[in-house]
């Protein structure tokens, strides 16, 4: 390390202030930031929205919106001022020493213009002739990975998928050989899988070209996999900064140690630990704020952290962290886990699934979104969906809850009784048992209502009250979602996305469901506020009896809610069984590598699974086990030529797969050591 | 005992700071950006003088807009500060008075065009399928005509009255605020919270009518502002191809078209100022249109 410590910083960054103009007043978002990426080294930004992580890497480029201004402080690449240089220096710098990589690749493209000749722009601004560039744009797709860059070229940016895009735009990124690369939530958005090829690829292209890399994500694995050093950011500074690794494994300041206990680790299961969270909410942009930004959240707080500012302390080597009571956050560190919500005994079964399946017709191709599942739903039991887009989840809850009809044939029951394919011919008491809540509070939400009288003709419909009897639990659902009656006369977007979720809760609540299904509940929520919700749901679930659906591309939350899992690919189970044993293995083939290819922030296992290649179309199945043709462990002439059966290969443990159970266990121990 | 205290740590996130005031001021806010924006001031300014005219038009014109008891085109300047018609009618007179029909009846037809194609428009875009598509080829066809024409057939056939009139150009503006109601209602279905009120039970015309509507009242009300400026319009062309509002009646279009043709006899004063009040009364409706939807789009 000394070596690099020699050299100029690719990316130094001193007291940066950064303010926005919001109506004439200056609104401070950033308070002084300071940090360095050495050559060849990754940094991760990580903290939850509206810390100013995204500011932090555009004022580093001066890359501001029109109202921001940087107030304070400087930046400098390859030891170059970037706050004090001219229009003309600072275009050349980058085109030539800079790239950025967005979160979202198809707006990142053009959509009228050829893959091809994107790419080739990018080396056509350098100066080279059009031949030349094309070529150069060939080689730049071989580079990150693109088997057919020829073919690649002649596409429209919608022919490929979200991972070869991104893919596309990173070979772009670095057509100018940059000597800084920034990542703005480069995977966010992306499924698991296709995350880790691209997280590898970043990994692979920085050790062959050197570049620094500045990694901003709220995704605290994606951090800790791709990152050397990290910094914790809160409110417009850097908290805490060390090496990734042993930020995650040992953190030192209060928020950081708070971040770490919301997320659900570990395997943490609802009947063993409840998860903590952070009292009081993210301070809003243009808050006047006390010394230590932090402190009115910090339950360590003293006087002292009003009006004095914390500097740098270096509790460990390679770490700084500011905070006055240092000394105090082993009491945060240690606090023992509050009580679990407890062992729910699972009742009757109240949904059975038999054979459903769900053909959608698409210029004329048949697209079997979903192929004969059978799965049970007991009372109290959590059941979660787990699987890549395209896996037929989503399809799957639509089907249950009537949003669609199933196809002839299958049958789907509530209490033995069958029900009808679409909702509106279901009768009132079927419709108030299966309920949603969904993902994003605000589309589910009607903007134009006050939260009260959401709540009210949910009530009178789902509930069949009114008047006093409703007000009366309308009072009740309220306390129950831990939400003050203040905000029964707002409407949505007065309010925060945790609350506006809480009222989406409420709001399938009313009708006292039976099953509630929960799409993705937290993935448009901060980390803090996602602990509150899914404390909420755990809650409910024990108050109310109601069986969920989880569906979540987040394991950990999958992990942490579910009593059992259900893993669907191409629309088929291939496993199911208690969420303990599947996560536990032995795993399915595709279990195996879904849960080796999402980033812990634990850290990863020695070996990882790769899959390769994309999900194939339900227009055009492979053939025999459909996993096979990524299948890492496909057993050749067995696997492509006849589909297994889903077999009980354990108590409780379904699976679709040739390898006998005992064969797994012996791959995939191995594969461990 | 630890530092950590299970009940500090539930979560209370409120986003606090008076929220109702928040949503007040939010409502100011819209406001304070329409009065800051020039096409509004303008625009309702004139707007303003007009419906003082059609208001007080009996107070302030100094003559009757019937009296014909002086000589016959007087030009614009002293004791008739625009002159006098053929028949010796005072124009200002006219002028004035002629705004009080025009603000009457023009808002009367934006109200059925727009009434109309609202529903229209929410039940195209909210069932789509056979409904929208039948609807939608209607519309297309009925697009397609020539409106001076068939509203001049239409109106020779029923009769000319402010009635028939008014009725007339209403409906020919259905179709046209339908296709604008459909697609904000094409977007709006997208929302979770129409999926919700399926899921609880709401029947077709609820969801469309209060859960659908109030989110796309912005896009309403500009679409009834826009119209309002063409019904103007419209009426005037009517009048002035003498299917619309008869004479005696002091109408702006009913004026240009009576003298037109004395223009070039330097009869200039009695077809010029009445169309200027056409066109500042469609400007000043159109500003405010404009105005609004930028303030919409914010």
């Amino acid at each position: 390390m000394s070596a690099t410590e020699q050299r100029t910083a690719a990316l130094k960054v001193e007291d940066l202030e950064v303010a926005y103009d919001v109506r004439g007043v200056l609104r401070p978002v950033l308070r002084g930031v300071s940090f360095e990426i050495q050559p060849g080294e990754a940094y991760g930004l990580v903290g939850e929205s509206g810390c100013g992580k995204s500011t932090t890497a555009f004022a580093a480029v001066r890359y501001l919106p029109g109202n921001g201004h940087i107030t304070g402080g400087r930046t400098l690449i390859g030891g170059d001022d970037v706050t004090a240089m001219g229009d003309e220096a600072l275009r050349e710098l980058r085109a030539s020493r800079i790239s950025m990589v967005y979160q979202d690749p198809g707006q990142s493209l053009n959509p009228t213009i050829k893959v091809g000749r994107q790419v080739a722009e990018a080396f056509a601004v350098l100066g080279a002739s059009k031949d030349e560039a094309r070529e150069r744009a060939v080689e730049a797709l071989r580079r990150v990975r693109i088997a057919d860059a020829e073919r690649v070229m002649e596409r429209y940016p919608y022919q490929l998928s979200g991972g070869m895009q991104q893919r596309a735009v990173i070979a772009m990124a670095l057509a100018c050989d940059p000597q800084l690369l920034i990542l703005d939530e480069p995977t966010t958005g992306l499924d698991a899988t296709v995350e880790a090829e691209v997280l590898d690829l970043v990994a692979t292209l920085r050790d062959e070209t050197g570049a620094a890399i500045l990694l901003i994500a709220h995704n605290l694995g994606v951090v800790r996999r791709t990152c050397d050093r990290v910094g914790v950011m809160y409110a417009g500074r850097i908290v805490e900064e060390g090496i990734a690794g042993e930020v995650f494994d040992d953190p030192q300041h209060p928020y950081t140690v708070g971040l770490l206990r919301c997320l659900p680790r570990r395997g943490a299961a609802k009947s063993e630990r409840r998860l903590d969270t952070i009292p009081g909410s993210l301070p809003l942009i243009g808050t006047p704020l006390p010394a230590c930004v932090f402190e009115d959240r910090c339950t360590l707080a003293t006087a002292e952290c009003r009006t004095v500012l914390p500097t740098a302390a270096h509790p460990r080597p390679d770490r700084t962290v500011f905070c006055h009571h240092l000394d105090r956050v082993g009491e945060l560190v240690a606090a023992p886990v509050t009580a679990a919500v407890g062992e729910v005994a699972p009742g009757d079964v109240v949904l059975q699934l038999e054979d459903v399946s769900k053909t959608f017709r698409q210029g004329g191709h048949e697209v079997r979104a979903l192929v004969g599942v059978d799965l049970e739903l007991r009372a109290g039991e959590t059941l979660g969906l787990v699987g890549e887009s395209g896996s037929g989840k989503t399809t799957l809850a639509k089907a249950i809850l009537g949003i669609h009809a199933a196809d002839q044939g299958g049958v789907i029951r509530l209490d033995r009784e069958t029900l009808a394919g679409l909702t509106t011919q279901r009768p009132a008491d079927a419709r108030r048992a299966i309920q949603i809540i969904f993902q994003n509070p605000d589309s589910a939400l009607n903007r134009s209502k006050t939260v009260r009288s959401i709540l009210s003709r949910a009530l009178s419909k789902l509930a069949g009250l009114t008047g006093q009897a409703a007000e009366d639990r309308l009072e009740k659902i309220r306390d129950e979602v831990v939400l003050s009656p203040r905000h029964l006369d707002l409407k949505p977007r007065q309010l925060s996305g945790g609350l506006k979720q809480r009222v989406a809760i409420g709001n399938a609540f009313a009708g006292d469901p039976r099953i509630v299904v929960c799409d993705e509940p937290t993935s448009a929520l901060d980390v803090s506020v996602q602990a509150a919700i899914l404390n909420l749901l755990a809650d409910l679930q024990r108050d109310e009896q109601a069986s969920y659906i989880v569906i979540s591309h987040d394991l950990g939350v999958v992990r942490y809610l579910s009593d059992r899992i259900a893993v669907l690919y191409l629309g088929r189970l291939m496993e199911v069984g208690d969420a303990a044993t599947v996560f536990a293995g032995p795993h399915h083939p595709y279990t195996e590598a879904l849960l080796s290819a999402v980033p812990s922030v634990d850290g990863d296992p020695p070996a990882r699974i790769r899959l390769e290649g994309e999900v194939p179309s339900a227009i055009d199945v492979p053939s025999g086990c459909v996993f096979h043709t990524r299948c890492p462990r496909a057993i050749e002439g067995t696997c492509e030529a006849s589909e297994p059966p889903l077999v009980e290969v354990e108590t409780g443990h379904m699976m679709r797969c040739h390898i006998p159970i005992d064969e797994l266990r012996r791959l995939q121990g191995s594969d461990a050591d | 005992m630890s530092a950590v205290d299970p009940t500090v740590l539930e979560p209370e996130p409120l986003k606090d700071a008076g929220a109702a005031a928040d949503r007040r001021s939010a409502r100011r806010e819209r406001l304070r950006l329409l009065v800051r924006n020039p096409s509004a001031i303008i625009g309702g300014a004139i707007l303003i003088f007009w419906i003082i005219c059609a208001v007080f038009g009996d107070v302030i014109a100094p003559y009757s807009p019937f009296a014909t008891d002086f000589d016959g085109h007087l030009p614009p300047g002293g004791t008739h500060i625009l002159g006098t018609d053929q028949l010796g009618r005072d124009v200002l007179s006219r002028v004035i008075i002629g705004a009080r029909d025009v603000l009457i009846a023009a808002p009367i037809c934006a109200t059925i065009g727009v009434g109309l194609g609202t529903l229209i428009g929410l039940l195209m875009g909210y069932y789509r399928g056979w409904l929208d598509d039948g609807l939608g080829r209607i519309i297309e066809a009925f697009l397609a005509l020539p409106v001076p024409l068939v509203a001049l057939l239409t109106l020779a056939a029923l009769g000319s009255s402010t009635t028939t009139v008014v009725l007339t150009v209403g409906i020919f503006f259905t179709p046209i605020v339908a296709r604008t109601v459909r697609a904000a209602v094409l977007a709006e279905r997208e929302n979770d919270y129409v999926q919700a009120a399926k899921l609880r039970g709401e029947n077709g015309l609820y969801i469309m009518f209060r859960e659908i509507l109030p989110n796309i009242t912005g896009p309403i009300v500009v679409e009834f502002t826009v119209r309002i400026g063409y019904a103007v319009f419209t009426i005037a062309f009517l009048s002035f191809l003498g299917v619309g509002i008869q004479p005696p009646t002091p109408d702006w279009g009913l004026m240009v078209s009576e003298e037109y043709a004395l223009i070039i006899g330097g009869y200039w004063w009695v077809t010029v100022f009445p169309a200027l009040a056409i066109a500042s009364l469609v400007i000043a409706v159109n500003l405010v249109a404009d105005a609004l939807q930028e303030v919409n789009e914010r």
